[in-house]
């Protein structure tokens, strides 16, 4: 059973209390883009073996979005951060490099 | 104006816990930002109590009582006749910020569950860390396929909010939850 800590409400909710929400830190083009970088926001996903980072909405709890860190192998979790966050934080960044010294952020 | 029915009209059942619905329990949701100052002081005068901590619900056994339902929503509690009081105090109190008061009282149910512990009906049919909660600690999670929100006052006793369309679900839960002879006797 995956369990991850909303940031919002401090509760350890279970994945069945959670929504997934698909990759986290995706980047939507603006006016003027190309067809293809639609495309690659809206389809493409590396859709790694590893550590991922991840929406979730805490569905069944107090309903707001927030971000995780895992591993979608083993389901480690490395930590759980606010939505409003555009890039992974350096915490969380540095619990995944304590754990998977060869992994690094692409 | 017709006359206001609960979802089970007051239906209980005994097993090893007795379950109850509650019956008329009035409810008031307030979304709102939680650390504006105006907030503080609407919340303040149309219940006499201040905002409880996360997660947290208005000490003591006052009729009346605030429950933290997320970082911008509050549950009021309090007698069914009083909600829309509650309401149009709120609305006074907000003036013109952002928010929204709305009496759901008719919207939900609620129940109550009495044992010797009550952690033996809940863990069956929550995901939620039992060991964990405190006393009066509002928990916001699932019981088997629909949402709901309890707390325990005690380890004897739990009070459960679900939607009004899913009472006759939870009650049928709980009760085969609470059936004599179905005790795990883990905690």
């Amino acid at each position: 059973m995956l369990t991850l800590t909303c940031p919002v409400c401090g509760v350890d909710a279970c994945e069945t209390e959670l929504a997934a929400g698909g990759e986290a830190h995706l980047k939507r083009y603006g006016p003027g883009s190309s067809d293809d970088q639609f495309e690659e926001y809206m389809f493409m996903r590396p859709n790694v073996k590893g550590v991922h980072f991840e929406r979730w909405r805490h569905a069944m709890g107090c309903g707001k979005w927030f971000l995780a860190a895992r591993d979608t192998a083993t389901l480690e979790v490395f930590g759980t951060y606010p939505a409003q966050t555009l890039e992974p934080p350096a915490d969380i960044l540095k619990a995944i490099k304590a754990k998977r010294p060869d992994w690094s952020l692409t | 104006m017709s006359n206001a029915f609960s979802a089970l009209q007051g239906v209980s059942d005994t097993g090893f816990a007795h379950v109850k619905e509650m019956g008329l329990v009035g409810m008031v949701t307030l979304k709102a930002d939680l650390d504006a100052a105006i907030t503080k002081k609407a919340v303040k005068s149309a219940i006499g109590e201040g905002i409880p901590a996360a997660r947290g619900m208005s000490d003591g056994s006052k009729p009346d009582g605030v429950a933290w339902m997320a970082p911008d929503e509050l549950l009021f509690l309090c007698k069914h006749e009083e909600a829309e009081g509650v309401v149009n105090a709120l609305t006074k109190g907000m003036g013109d910020a952002h928010h929204l008061a709305v009496n759901v009282s008719d919207a939900r149910a609620v129940f109550t569950i009495e044992a010797r512990d009550v952690r033996e009906v809940l863990g069956k049919l929550t995901p939620a860390n039992l060991a964990d909660l405190k006393p009066r600690e509002i928990r916001r999670s699932r019981f088997a396929q629909v949402p709901a929100a309890f707390w325990m006052n005690s380890p004897n006793h739990a009070t459960v909010i679900c939607f009004r369309s899913v009472a006759q679900y939870m009650f049928d839960l709980l009760v085969t939850a609470a059936k004599e002879g179905a005790e795990v006797r883990y905690y």
